[in-house]
């Protein structure tokens, strides 16, 4: 797009400032995560002196050792990874069910099929009334609070929708003269056609179900059903109330800190360690919602 | 949607192959009655789903009601007898519901004020690397931060503006006196605000980008031809081009203004900082599940809803009217 010609003495001048702007904006984006592991390796001394940077002051793994060693840590983290499977498989079905009955587009009624989901993105019940009805249904404390009101996304579901109208309809139609019925069709012919969507929309459940914490927090009592989510936020919130007593509670809050920066560590892991190999496929999935808005 | 198309894929779902031309004689009722024979199979994947909306998604609106109903816990989900508007006059002369409807306001347009130009700005940036290497590296840092529970967020901005921690040590460093942010209200908004770029203006530029890669290559030749300098080819080729995904955002920035970031909120505000914090949202949560008056904060729920279904239907229109695009 850009020739030779134009690198004029203005351009190159821009080049440079752009290549600023965008190194500020690397590290800017980086510089939290790179500080928090330079914390959870640092001891107390030198974090409440503020001496830590970019790297550990006073290498030690004491606050490594303590997270691990709390049974209910582990507990938690298993919690997430129990929702987050669960959670996703229910949606995906519900999900792929619901997409492919909407992308046929013969089909009588479709239309109200595709309001009944859209008006929902615009208007929601409401915090009170959802709380009413989950504990109504007496789902509380149980993984059903977590998994059922969230069964379908309609960003995703639309995703889908999207990309079934996308697929040639003569593998189906041959499909139903060979006497496949609707259900053959969908999981012989369509699922298999449609690998790439259905990684990027586990992908997004997985995502979204992993870092929830709220319904988890609204809905369940006993800490030992927890995500490690709601862990963190606890231990956040703890040292919140710990900062607004003063210094008398200083060197707990110290601590505090400090642990934070090592469960931050070890929540955001999993994350960081996967985020490469998938990132392609979240924009893809973006593109495909994009295209229906 | 074209006849033949209806056609072919009404005939080829069906296997016991009705001559297709008749289901266009309409004839009410015996319609469907054909359509539920012919597509009975399709329609049944559709209950679970149905059901899912109904219960999880339309009983709650219903159960909006109760906003102008006694309400008794453990009783009906629907309240138990009507009040008419007594909750709603309660809140619109509740001088703390002002409070927190202004600052929700005020941090919802700071956010739009910020959080929908600058993926435009990034995105332009970014489109003017052209070593394809170093971009896609740019673009996958920038979007990380999209990836993080909301919890790790607020946890990552309170070690960054703890007393001891970088933000400070930079002021002690620059000479002045250390702040405790997070219980300043002062401060607040411009936390929230900020943490809300870092974490969404990275993400918010790819559609930007998608955008930008459709744009003619031969624009930009004609004007290179008409002498148009590169600002100009960015002002009269680059920005008409992503203007139609730019009214998109902006309408949907516009209708979610009002549900200003609650798990956000809740988890970075405290008593201290409630005079600028506090937003609708979170008010409704203090007085709904923790004061249990849940007939009173679900008519400020029912109320923020409403609002927000306003302004996304208003925008939608303007920008029919205006520069002809729209969500539907």
């Amino acid at each position: 797009m850009v020739t030779t010609h134009d690198m004029t003495r203005g351009y190159r001048v821009f080049q440079w400032f752009n290549g600023v702007v965008l190194t500020l904006v690397v590290v800017v984006t980086l510089y939290p995560f790179v500080n928090i592991l330079a914390r959870s390796f640092s001891s107390q001394t030198a974090i409440s002196s503020g001496e830590v940077n970019l790297i550990p002051k006073g290498f030690n793994l004491t606050t490594y050792k303590i997270v691990a060693s709390d049974p209910m840590f582990w507990t938690n983290y298993r919690n997430t990874v129990v929702y987050t499977v669960v959670a996703t498989f229910i949606a995906m079905v519900m999900t792929t069910c619901y997409a492919y009955v909407l992308s046929k587009k013969h089909l009588k009624g479709r239309k109200v099929l595709v309001g009944v989901a859209v008006f929902t993105m615009f208007f929601s019940g409401g915090l009170i009334p959802n709380y009413v009805l989950i504990t109504g249904l007496g789902l509380k404390n149980s993984i059903w609070a977590i998994v059922l009101p969230n069964a379908i996304s309609v960003f995703n579901l639309l995703v889908m929708k999207a990309f079934f109208e996308s697929l040639p309809q003569d593998l189906e139609e041959a499909a139903a003269i060979d006497g496949l019925n609707t259900y053959g069709i969908l999981w012989k012919i369509v699922l298999p056609l449609s690998k790439a969507v259905i990684a990027t929309m586990i992908l997004f459940y997985a995502v979204s179900f992993w870092n929830s914490w709220f319904a988890a927090f609204l809905y369940m009592d006993r800490s030992e059903l927890f995500p490690v989510t709601v862990y963190l936020r606890n231990l956040i919130a703890g040292a919140t109330g710990a900062d607004s007593f003063g210094a008398a509670a200083a060197e707990v809050t110290q601590v505090g800190a400090n642990i934070q920066a090592v469960t931050i560590v070890l929540t955001v892991l999993p994350i960081l360690v996967v985020y490469p190999f998938v990132q392609r496929y979240f924009v893809s999935g973006v593109m495909l919602g994009a295209v229906k808005g | 949607m074209s006849t033949s198309e209806t056609l072919t894929v009404g005939t080829a779902r069906e296997p016991e192959a009705e001559p297709a031309p008749r289901r266009h004689r309409r004839k009410g009722g015996s319609t469907w009655g054909r359509a539920l024979r012919r597509d009975w199979q399709l329609y049944s994947l559709a209950v679970l789903p149905l059901l899912f909306f109904v219960i999880f998604r339309y009983l709650p609106m219903l159960g909006n009601v109760i906003a102008f109903r006694k309400f008794e816990p453990g009783g009906s989900i629907f309240g138990e007898e009507w009040v008419g508007l007594r909750y709603v006059k309660m809140f619109l002369n509740d001088p703390t519901f002002w409070n927190v409807f202004t600052n929700t306001l005020i941090l919802g347009a700071l956010t739009l004020i910020f959080c929908f130009p600058l993926p435009i700005v990034l995105a332009l940036l970014l489109n003017e690397v052209r070593r394809r290497a170093l971009k896609r590296f740019l673009q996958s840092v920038s979007y990380l931060p999209h990836f993080l529970s909301v919890v790790i967020v607020a946890g990552l901005v309170m070690q960054m503006t703890a007393v001891d921690g970088p933000i400070n040590a930079l002021l002690g460093y620059l000479g002045s006196e250390k702040i405790s942010f997070m219980q300043d209200p002062d401060w607040f908004r411009t936390i929230y605000v900020s943490s809300e770029v870092w974490q969404t203006v990275g993400w918010g530029t790819i559609l930007y980008l998608a955008a930008l890669t459709t744009i003619d290559d031969q624009l930009y030749e004609a004007a290179r031809m008409d002498g148009a300098s590169r600002w100009r080819q960015v002002w009269h080729v680059t920005l008409p081009g992503i203007r139609p995904t730019a009214v998109t955002l902006l309408i949907l920035n516009i209708g979610t203004f009002m549900a200003v970031g609650f798990e956000k909120v809740f988890l970075l505000y405290n008593p201290l900082t409630y005079p600028t914090a506090d937003v609708i949202s979170t008010y409704l949560y203090r007085m709904g599940l923790e004061a249990s008056n849940f007939s009173y904060a679900a008519a400020i729920g029912l109320f923020e809803a409403v609002v927000g279904l306003v302004l996304i239907l208003s925008a939608n229109v303007i920008s029919r009217r205006t520069v002809g695009t729209s969500l539907w």
